[in-house]
């Protein structure tokens, strides 16, 4: 077991530089970082004097191994738009993006596993069809649509929720939250929604191919024969079967959830770390750009040690011979 | 003469399919009587497993008993509503299936799903449901039973699995076991110990075990009784040695003599010629008229039912007087 996570380490660690390599190339080699923060009034001379004291003018390893010092600092130098540190911009935005991630998260598993489960057990009733149906919608809708839709209806047609924005925020110190006020938690519902749908439907329909698989086998057959009750074989002995694969599924679309509320924060103008992202695209903010790579790439990595942790923790097969 | 502890009388299954019904099953009638071992041989898809799962009540959808009726103790089981029935199921009848390594669930450890088993059906508390775990896999033959009970069932081998399964099987003190074709999965040479320890345990409680299998061999050393069956229905039935012996149906004929025996010096054993009908193309007639050496004109039009022939026999063939028409 701890081999094995050092090992799952040791890979993490080459993946992040791979990325750091790409993001210093980036930050390094699109545009000139020089005349994207000087005037067009500046000099040459004096451009060059600013060159060199960035250091810009070192050898190409040393510029990497400073890029990757600096961020282990997490430091990623001034956005070139909003000319502060870019570290203070991510981390002022972050809560905004986790806190719609995770309440996503918590719908599509909770909708998705149950809505999973139902039918499955109930493969044959008319309701199953209907959530079948429906989350063919779910699943061929864009986002985009999804959150335009769901804004006319609530709020355009019948006013109930907020269109955009945060609501109101409480400031903890270190993290400012939405999930305090009442306006807050209003306006987090849509862009939830929005953001979860897909991965709802995709759960949903994993844990049902998923669970069907298991109520055929032998053990499910065994365990009826020896009279446990529906509830003990349904949740108790098939449910847990079906966790690995979707804690595989589960984790990697909590990343892309991160990765991808993009779209969702440009829908609802949403103030995460996505939007950040876009409009940093829009005027070539280089430094934000590559410390957003980073970023991303640090969530996936770490929800994938966690999964392959949680694999370990869910089937007993894995866990000899390591 | 005692009363029997299951009495199944004229049961038929059928499964309704887009090509119309199949009878996976037509008019098995059989009794077994408490502390006795009935066996029930055939090739695959005679109707042997089906007779195991609709007396416990487990016929895959969308089968059905279309017909008949299952008594256990006296008590008529196969109209049960499910709640019910899962009393039946571990507590009154328990079932042991074919492959050891598919029966256990991987994820739980043997103690879990033994003292789950247990707490289902009798009252006690955790520790005097381990205890009585730990008691049942030393009695089925596991080594060091105390410490080994908190394993996963991938740490033991098959033959071990399969003790495990056993245990499961008996936990609650069954009047009935069904097994499943227990060793078909097993080394040859683990096979006769898992049929000992399953015998010696039933034994020991007076359970009785209708034992499914395709081997004569087992059969011989281990019944009392044998059912034949062939295309579903019963063949013949009657005392295992007699049946043996003196094989009255012509199919069961063809089994006994497709045994390997020691002493004999044939060449080569016999084998009956051609396959058994699929159930959507039972011939008219007799099921087994395309492969019977004896066939004749009757055989070819009217149905014969298992019909009692001498005391303790029944027989269906129209070779013998006083057989009935199905």
């Amino acid at each position: 077991m701890l081999a094995f996570i050092i090992r799952r380490l040791a890979q993490s660690v080459l993946v992040m530089l791979v990325v750091a390599l790409i993001a210093f190339a980036v930050f390094r080699y699109v545009g000139d970082p020089i005349a994207s923060m000087v005037g067009v009034d500046t000099r040459l001379a004096d451009q060059e004097i600013m060159r060199e004291r960035l250091g810009l003018n070192d050898p190409v390893v040393v510029q990497f191994l400073r890029f990757i010092g600096n961020a282990l600092q997490g430091e990623f130098g001034i956005s070139y738009r909003l000319q502060q540190p870019v570290t203070e911009l991510i981390l002022s935005r972050l809560p905004a993006t986790i806190e719609l991630a995770f309440a996503s998260a918590m719908i599509a598993l909770i909708f998705g596993v149950g809505l999973g489960v139902f039918t499955a057990l109930k493969p044959r009733s008319p309701a199953s069809a209907l959530v079948m149906a429906l989350s063919l919608i779910g699943v061929s809708l864009p986002t985009f649509l999804i959150g335009i839709g769901l804004i006319y209806i609530f709020s355009v047609e019948l006013g109930w929720l907020p269109s955009f924005g945060r609501g109101q925020v409480v400031d903890l110190g270190w993290w400012r939250t939405g999930l305090l006020t009442e306006s807050g938690l209003k306006s987090l519902i849509l862009p939830a929604i929005t953001l979860s749908l897909f991965q709802l439907t995709l759960i949903m329909r994993l844990v049902r191919s998923e669970m069907l698989e298991v109520l055929r086998t032998e053990y499910i057959r065994f365990a009826r024969a020896r009279g446990l009750s529906q509830r003990a074989i349904n949740f108790g002995h098939a449910l847990k079967n079906t966790l690995v694969p979707v804690i595989t599924i589960t984790g990697l679309q909590l990343g892309s959830v991160i990765a991808f509320a993009i779209v969702t924060e440009t829908v609802f103008q949403w103030p995460g770390v996505g939007s950040l992202f876009i409009n940093s695209v829009q005027v070539v903010d280089v430094p934000v750009m590559a410390a957003y790579l980073m970023f991303i790439a640090l969530v996936f990595v770490v929800i994938n040690l966690i999964v392959d942790i949680l694999y370990y923790v869910v089937d007993p097969r894995l866990r000899v011979g390591g | 003469m005692a009363d029997p502890i299951l009495s199944v009388r004229d049961l038929t299954v059928e499964f309704p399919t887009r090509h119309g019904i199949l009878t996976a099953l037509s008019g098995v009638s059989f009794d077994i009587m408490p502390g006795e071992v009935l066996g029930v041989v055939g090739e695959s898809g005679a109707g042997k497993s089906m007779t195991g799962s609709a007396v416990i009540g487990l016929i895959d959808r969308p089968g059905r008993i279309a017909k008949g009726e299952i008594h256990l103790q006296g008590e008529r089981i196969d109209n049960l509503p499910e709640e019910r029935m899962r009393g039946v199921r571990g507590k009154r009848i328990g079932m042991i299936f074919q492959d050891p390594l598919t029966s256990l669930n991987p994820l739980y450890r043997i103690s879990e799903q033994i003292v789950e088993t247990i707490r289902t059906h009798l009252p006690l508390s955790k520790e005097a449901a381990r205890a009585k775990a730990v008691g049942l896999l030393d009695r089925v033959g596991i080594p060091d039973a105390a410490r080994r009970i908190d394993d996963y069932p991938h740490q033991f081998s098959g033959g071990m699995r399969q003790r495990v399964v056993i245990a499961l099987a008996l936990c609650a003190e069954p009047d009935l076991v069904i097994a499943d074709e227990p060793t078909t999965a097993l080394d040859v040479s683990v096979q006769a110990q898992i049929i000992d320890v399953m015998k010696e345990l039933c034994a020991e409680t007076g359970a009785a075990i209708m034992l499914i299998t395709h081997d004569m061999g087992v059969i011989a050393e281990t019944a009392d009784r044998v059912a034949v069956m062939y295309a579903g229905r019963i063949a013949e039935i009657g005392p295992v040695r007699a049946v043996i012996k003196d094989a009255k149906h012509p199919y069961s004929a063809g089994l006994m003599g497709a045994i390997p025996r020691m002493s004999a010096d044939l060449e080569r054993l016999v084998q009956i010629p051609g396959a058994m009908p699929r159930l959507s193309a039972i011939p008219p007639g007799c099921p087994f008229n395309p492969r019977c050496p004896h066939v004749f004109d009757r055989c070819l039009t009217h149905r014969p039912a298992a019909s009692e022939i001498e005391p303790g026999r029944r027989v269906a063939c129209w070779l013998y007087p006083g057989v009935q028409e199905a």
